[in-house]
């Protein structure tokens, strides 16, 4: 199985990997992009601009809400680079692109392996279409 | 994607241009989870009126510009104030204002101002094999488990889309091969249970198939005779609660489990767990965040909605007033208008119980005094409430939450 754009546009940004899932309701501030799971082992990361490494989703359907708000404030992750697709996020991401234009790229890249050894490079630019996803580290 | 006639129609604007808009999200979100056409859809039951922000209420007046109104039957979930009296709100004056008008902007589209999330008890009850647009956990486990209607766990944004446009994507657990369970959770002892030990029953059982389970189907056997409706709404709302759970079959009870053979589909699933009287002790102990004999300051009951007959059940209860502590029940205006015209209501007040409607004691600032710990017969509120609301929190039977009321501190009956 290869990776699937789940949400297609154009991004860039330093890399996070996240070591838990995060459900964005409960766990996530839309008014400062920080990480506000007490429990989650990166509790107080800010999230904004990067090029969010997570494994799956995880969590409340309001997580698609939260993830379109911090999308229209600019608080939220450049693009989400999942292993597993989630429907949650997916929804979050389409829904600020409809609303406000802009793009959060979702891509499900279905291969442990890669998402580690892609999630460890210091910088990442992403654009991500139907039939074409394209992952570029800094030359 | 193969699209229908219908399909094609509403793309080319013949169900109006919010139909057309809605549909584009619609089946970008089908790509997304791999569905290969859509379903048409019976109903949707909308869960966008809880206010996360601005997006909140730019996607539903995106549609109130565009004229939409929704294509099928859609109920819509609890708010973030309760409408019928907005003098319990204790929150922020523009939050609660923001609130209400995502509340509105639903109704103006066509949605029933239900603001309930137990939408099935009353009012649009679907029917088995209907597909579904739902949102709500707790929904969406009672519309598939208890009903034998279809539907995945769907919520914010998606659930309204496909009430504007009448389509629900075709994968997961609207196909029948989906809804067969992969694992056993075997209840024993408690054949002889009452209604009282049944309600306590279902709640462990439904936290400890959420946990061990998570969004694997599970066939529970073992569940008394004496198990109601109510309890397997409470059954669901805590597995919902503790795992990812859309489904489960109480063998025997409900439609698609008339036996383990049929829930399973003759396939060997394996136990994921075994519960005795001592397991489900133990669970229900571990919802506690306070040992018996705590003080409490509040009774909350009602999370889902309470059911007419869960209050037949609390009326004769009511005989233990005066009580130490106020009591809140959360249920549905049109079980409150129930209420109102039976005398039921006038009853409730005299006895120092507070009916909530349109909203739930968990979600949002109603509870006046949370000082102390507050003691609920809901799975679903202990599990929550410490972290929405950073409160204490005791688990009890209703006969239990009733007669620490009267005494101000954790007994039980």
């Amino acid at each position: 199985m290869s990776m699937r754009s789940l949400v297609h546009g154009k991004a860039e940004g330093t890399c996070l990997k996240l070591d838990d899932p995060l459900s964005f309701w409960g766990g996530f501030d839309s008014a400062s992009g920080k990480v506000i799971d007490r429990f989650h082992p990166q509790h107080g990361a800010c999230l904004s601009g990067k090029m969010l490494f997570m494994e799956r989703g995880r969590g409340s359907s309001s997580g698609a809400s939260v993830l379109a708000e911090a999308i229209r404030l600019g608080t939220a992750p450049a693009a989400i680079i999942l292993i597993d697709e989630d429907a949650i996020i997916a929804t979050g991401a389409l829904v600020a692109q409809m609303l406000y234009g802009i793009d959060c790229p979702v891509i499900a890249l279905r291969d442990r392996h890669e998402w580690q050894r892609l999630s460890a490079l210091p910088r990442l630019s992403v654009e991500a279409g139907a039939d074409l996803v394209v992952l570029t580290p800094p030359a | 994607m193969e699209l229908s006639e219908t399909d094609r129609e509403i793309i080319n604007g013949d169900h109006g241009r919010a139909a057309a808009d809605a549909l584009q999200l619609v089946l970008k979100f089908a790509e997304a989870v791999g569905a290969p056409r859509l379903l048409p859809c019976a109903s949707a039951h909308v869960d966008g009126c809880l206010y996360h922000g601005q997006a909140s209420l730019d996607f539903v007046e995106r549609f109130v510009a565009l004229e939409g109104r929704v294509k099928v039957p859609t109920t819509l979930n609890v708010g973030s104030v309760d409408l019928i009296h907005p003098e319990l709100f204790v929150g922020d004056s523009a939050l609660g204002a923001a609130g209400k008008r995502l509340m509105e902007a639903h109704v103006e589209l066509g949605c029933t101002p239900s603001f309930t999330c137990a939408p099935y008890q009353t009012l649009l009850r679907p029917r088995f094999g209907d597909q579904l647009a739902w949102a709500e956990s707790n929904a969406i486990v009672f519309a598939n488990s208890v009903i034998g209607a279809r539907t995945n766990r769907y919520g914010d944004f998606i659930d309204l889309a496909c009430a504007l446009t009448g389509r629900v994507p075709d994968y997961g657990l609207h196909r029948s091969e989906n809804r067969r369970a992969k694992a056993i959770v075997e209840i024993h002892g408690f054949d002889e249970a009452g209604p009282d030990q049944a309600g306590g029953l279902a709640v462990a059982a439904g936290l400890f198939t959420g946990k061990h389970c998570g969004d694997a189907i599970a066939a529970i056997t073992g569940l008394p005779r004496s198990t109601s409706e109510d309890d397997l709404k409470a059954l669901g709302a805590a597995a919902a609660s503790s795992g990812s759970v859309a489904m489960f079959h109480a063998v025997g009870l409900t439609p698609e489990a008339p036996d383990l053979e049929t829930a399973t589909g003759g396939m060997d699933v394996p136990v994921a767990g075994r519960l005795g009287p001592l397991e489900v002790a133990e669970i229900l102990s571990s919802l506690s965040t306070v040992k018996d004999d705590a003080a409490l300051t509040t009774v909350a009951l009602g999370t889902p909605h309470f059911s007419l007959t869960e209050f037949d059940r609390l009326m004769p209860m009511l005989d233990l007033a005066p009580f130490a502590v106020p009591i809140y029940v959360n249920t549905g205006r049109h079980e409150w208008e129930r209420l109102c015209a039976d005398g039921r209501a006038a009853i409730l007040e005299k006895a120092g119980v507070t009916v909530v409607v349109d909203t739930c004691t968990y979600v949002t600032a109603i509870i006046r005094d949370l000082s102390g710990a507050v003691m609920t017969n809901s799975g679903k509120w202990a599990y929550y409430a410490p972290g929405n609301l950073g409160v204490d929190v005791a688990f009890g039977t209703l006969a239990d939450t009733l007669h620490s009321a009267k005494a101000g501190r954790v007994v039980r009956a």
